[in-house]
């Protein structure tokens, strides 16, 4: 009987599992299909999805009349630079804060994790001139460190996690063992926190890739990444559905491939520290 | 020759006092268990000899130098944790060398003496192995060569034991015993089983709240403890504490007897009682007498052949050669 229940419950949380995952994978698969119809059947309700005709045509006039390949550029050294700076900033900040804590330890990270809860627009205005004082607006510099500064509270937060997970006995182990500083940090702590390192950057190019407020805001022609090659075609002309989709599916395709291939690292880095 | 020396050391973690000053010598070459129940400060007491804390005040003395501000890294000891802290990243082979590495050795040198203790450890065949790979008490083993392959001058045990199964505890326990007549080295053992502390050492610390309450031989502590508290502790089962008329008769505050110091009798003797639970470990069995004149149910070791039915009435004798008698502080009236 106890068998039998069990077997009914796994079918069922089997089905919601299957649910929320098409639910929530609806968008790009909609999005996909639109990026391969015509401007006339993309609009058309209800959509026919079968019976209408099959045409690459919209991926051939995004890539004419816009230059995929510099926003692609853009969206890398914005999304690598941005996450590799801040692990800079991170990592000793959450070393300290792991493995010598202090009264204040929790105070702080409670308080950078606060500046995540201002909504972005409010400062939007102050920030947009100061990039004009310093003369980087629309510039790469200029929003790898915006996109750094925004993520920064999740990368600190990622990676203390992940360092206090590293138990201190090893460390006093290492001590006992007779290495000093330089040995313990280089043989010990740096070989156990790697991974924990690797997920937090993944995590965080994927977060920097997606970014939209900031790199619409700040840039214009020269350093627009993706989020702004997908927003062109969105046009006061109207809307060009099938185009707007094309656009879509090349901007979300590099870090789809990546977060395909990377899936176990990503779900060990969004699941750490809940499971023990 | 004093090996180990605490002068007056005492621990604060804030405005907790967590060891008030104490003093204590330990001999080179002996074995040494700290013992006592969980939160005495036994663990932390290890962790200051190890450098691992700070003292507070007081000194720390090692082969005659005051070693009280010299780094662990420093000070030629040894230490195997209750989690084994072994390195997850390197095989058993680099996480033996790593104390050698540490030193300088060349790689000849550190591979031979690998070799050495992990035969003497029958690791040899799991040297190429990650920690995860390996069982319980093979992670231990490891902490252990990792442990002797330097030569400490003295090795440090913080509850080795706790994390393995009974039956492999028992056989760890001799192996290290083992180890210790081979070595002839210094060791400290935390423990909170005084099976393991009465089996192992030569000379048991007694702790409570931070405090030692008695230093002495197993057998001395089993044979005269100081006061109830190590009355109670050491000793499996534990000593029947008598208070009341009974103890008055022998004029003291409380009387203690231990269960096998107690013979049953089922027609005369000084006590009446009526058998409760019996424990039958096979050689031994334990009984569990309440007799109506004492509080508490004394409990009396006998014979494995004998069966006592429950709730017949039995005569408990106790022998008074090893009759144990308190003040009212709690101290032994010698």
């Amino acid at each position: 009987m106890a068998r039998a229940v069990t077997t009914r419950r796994k079918a069922v949380t089997s089905v919601i599992a299957w649910t929320v995952a098409t639910l929530i994978f609806f968008p790009i698969l909609w999005i996909f299909v639109l990026s391969l119809k015509t401007e006339g059947d993309a609009i058309k309700t209800p959509l026919e999805i079968l019976g209408s005709t099959w045409t690459l045509e919209s991926y051939a006039v995004v890539q004419e009349r816009s230059d995929y390949f510099k926003h692609f550029t853009n969206s890398v050294i914005v999304a690598v630079g941005s996450t590799l700076l801040g692990i800079l900033v991170a990592v000793p900040a959450a070393w300290s804060m792991a493995f010598v804590p202090s009264k204040r330890t929790r105070g702080i990270l409670m308080w950078m994790l606060s500046t995540k809860m201002l909504p972005a627009v409010g400062v939007l205005y102050p920030i947009y001139l100061l990039f004009i004082e310093l003369g980087i607006l629309d510039s790469r510099i200029g929003l790898v460190i915006v996109l750094m500064l925004i993520n920064l509270p999740i990368i600190v937060w990622m990676l203390y996690t992940y360092f206090r997970e590293i138990p201190a006995e090893i460390l006093e182990a290492a001590r006992m063992d007779g290495a000093g500083m330089r040995s313990e940090l280089l043989y010990v702590l740096t070989p156990m926190a790697i991974p924990g390192i690797a997920s937090t950057i993944l995590l965080n190019v994927i977060l920097a890739w997606n970014e939209a407020f900031w790199t619409l805001n700040l840039t214009a022609a020269k350093a627009a990444p993706l989020t702004a090659f997908i927003a062109s075609y969105s046009s006061p002309e109207g809307l060009f559905y099938a185009k707007l989709s094309a656009a879509s599916v090349m901007a979300i395709a590099p870090i789809l491939v990546m977060g395909w291939f990377s899936q176990k690292q990503l779900v060990r880095g969004l699941t750490f520290g809940a499971v023990k | 020759m004093k090996h180990i020396q605490l002068k007056q050391v005492s621990k604060s973690f804030g405005d907790v006092e967590v060891i008030p000053a104490l003093d204590l010598d330990i001999e080179d070459g002996e074995f040494v268990v700290f013992v006592g129940p969980s939160g005495c400060g036994k663990s932390t007491l290890l962790r200051l000899i190890a450098g691992l804390e700070d003292v507070t005040s007081g000194q720390v003395v090692i082969n005659g130098k005051d070693a009280t501000a010299i780094p662990p890294a420093r000070r030629g000891l040894a230490m195997v944790f209750q989690s084994y802290a072994l390195y997850p990243h390197m095989s058993v082979r680099k996480n033996i060398a790593f104390p050698l590495r540490m030193a300088g050795l060349d790689k000849a040198d550190q591979a031979r003496r690998v070799e050495e203790a992990a035969k003497v450890l029958n690791l040899t065949e799991y040297l190429d192995r990650r920690p995860g790979q390996l069982s319980g008490g093979q992670r231990q083993r490891v902490a252990i060569g990792r442990a002797i392959v330097r030569e400490p001058t003295a090795f440090l045990f913080d509850e080795p034991l706790s994390n393995l199964d009974a039956a492999l505890r028992v056989g760890m326990r001799l192996e290290i015993s083992e180890l210790h007549k081979r070595l002839a080295t210094t060791m400290i053992y935390v423990t909170h089983d005084q099976v393991e502390a009465m089996t192992m050492a030569d000379k048991i610390v007694v702790l409570q709240n931070g405090v030692i309450e008695q230093v002495g031989s197993p057998l001395e502590l089993y044979r005269n403890p100081r006061n109830l508290f190590v009355a109670g502790f050491i000793g499996s089962p534990r000593m029947n504490l008598i208070k009341g008329a009974e103890a008055a008769r022998h004029k003291a505050d409380t009387i203690g007897i231990r269960p096998e110091h107690i013979s049953i009798s089922d027609k005369s003797g000084a006590w009446e009682g009526v058998v409760g639970l019996s424990e039958h470990l096979g050689s031994d069995t334990f009984f569990h007498i309440s007799c109506p004149d004492f509080a508490e149910p004394l409990t009396v070791r006998a014979s494995g052949e004998l069966d006592l039915s429950y709730g017949s009435t039995v005569y408990l004798t106790p022998d008074l050669a090893h009759l144990h008698r308190f003040d009212e502080g709690g101290f032994r009236i010698a």
